[in-house]
């Protein structure tokens, strides 16, 4: 393609020009910019432009998947995850490309304002170029959210499920956060083990910090009930709160089978008196100045 | 062909499942176990699966069965030493096992063995009292 030529001759020639104006583009929109900010905005605009002119000049064509383009890509790959993990929406990083529309253009009709069919091919070629590079722009910047965002749910994960040993032979399971089928297997799993570990015979399952539960999340807290008393132990469920004793009977959840209680320190009351425990207070103690 | 053993002593009935059990395993420990149960007029059946590694919704339906089976010949069963990659698959069939009795290990299911044969003797010996 000739014209594609004619847009590398453009860019070559009028490269200072095209830099300079889009640099007062990117700065246009009343942001107000660090000097900082600005040199390093520039030393952008010029790197991305000479990766841009050289992609041109040596690939005749607008298709971005040629190996000529892969410096081009790279940069812009660069650039969109720095300005993602920055926190810049999507259309804050494809402006940087799109922006530079308008100084392309102001130079192409410049070099073949007298010639429409010329300046129509150059224009054609340079939109389709620049919008392909656009939304190459928005879609590594997409993946690279998409990336954050399973990166926190890993760790998530990981962090949320404690088994915490309050006693001999009593174990407590705080769960914080929504139950899911992922989440449930780990924290049986974790459950189990330490119902293995420990030789325990109660554990307490406390959901003061589940804030839904739905019929699904009911499920998985009653599989992992069934699987506690299948190795031995007994499970008990504190930490209803009122607005979910609601949901729960309305849902027509089942929940006769297990032993609930409001608070943690019900739940943790009856494992001790089912193992054998009691708790007496010496009143003699309690009255002494602390 | 292969069989389980069943240990007797006193008046307990130990069965220590040391193989991967297949269905047809299943059903010549479900035999020999009821028949051992009359013959030595057992009161209690401890089973230990903490060698078992793999269960299918037969085989849990097969520990329900022996389970039922042991209570009509008046013996209560207790399952010990469950794994909890088991338990786990278990509950995922939907078998939670109701009926059956449950220990952590050997030393725990003797001892719910004994509380649960005191209690069922509580209730047994209330009626030739009179």
């Amino acid at each position: 393609m000739s014209s594609n030529n004619a847009l590398a001759d453009v860019f070559e020639k009028r490269e200072n020009e095209i830099a300079s104006k889009w640099l007062e583009l990117q700065f246009a929109d009343g942001r107000k910019a660090s000097p900082t900010a600005h040199t390093e905005a520039g030393r952008r605009s010029r790197d991305f432009l000479s990766a841009l002119k050289n992609a041109t000049r040596k690939d005749g064509t607008t298709d971005i998947n040629g190996k000529e383009w892969a410096p081009v890509k790279d940069f812009l790959a660069d650039l969109s995850a720095g300005q993602a993990k920055n926190g810049a929406s999507p259309s804050e990083t494809a402006s940087f490309v799109f922006s530079l529309k308008q100084p392309v253009f102001a130079a192409l009709r410049e070099e073949h304002g007298k010639d429409a069919t010329a300046f129509g091919d150059a224009i054609w070629d340079a939109t389709q170029l620049l919008d392909k590079l656009g939304l190459l722009t928005t879609e590594i910047h997409q993946k690279s959210r998409e990336s954050v965002i399973s990166r926190q749910q890993q760790e998530m994960l990981e962090l949320s499920t404690p088994v915490v040993r309050l006693w001999e032979n009593i174990l407590a399971l705080p769960l914080i956060g929504t139950l899911d089928s992922a989440r449930t297997q780990i924290v049986m799993q974790n459950l189990l083990e330490a119902i293995v570990e420990t030789r325990s015979d109660f554990a307490i399952i406390d959901i003061t910090g589940v804030p839904v539960v739905d019929t699904l999340v009911a499920q998985h807290l009653l599989k992992t009930v069934a699987a506690a008393r299948l190795m031995g132990a007994d499970c008990l469920i504190s930490g209803i709160r009122p607005q979910i004793a609601q949901t729960i009977i309305h849902l027509g959840v089942d929940l006769t089978n297990v032993t609930t209680k409001a608070t943690l320190a019900d739940a943790f009351a009856v494992a001790l008196k089912r193992s054998g425990h009691s708790v007496v207070r010496d009143a003699a103690k309690a009255g002494a100045p602390r | 062909m292969e069989r389980i053993p069943i240990l007797k002593m006193g008046e307990y009935l130990l069965v220590t499942i040391q193989v991967d059990m297949h269905d047809r395993l299943a059903l010549t420990l479900q035999e020999d176990l009821t028949s051992q149960i009359v013959k030595s007029r057992a009161r209690g059946v401890l089973i230990d699966i903490s060698a078992l590694e793999m269960v299918d919704s037969f085989i849990g339906r097969m520990l329900g069965a022996i389970a039922s089976m042991a209570r009509l010949l008046d013996a209560q069963t207790v399952v010990v030493g469950m794994q909890p990659s088991v338990a786990i698959t278990l509950v995922e069939l939907g078998m939670s096992l109701q009926g059956i009795r449950t220990a952590l290990d050997v030393e725990k299911g003797m001892v719910a063995l004994m509380s649960s044969i005191r209690e069922a003797g509580e209730d047994g010996d209330a009626s030739p009292e009179f």
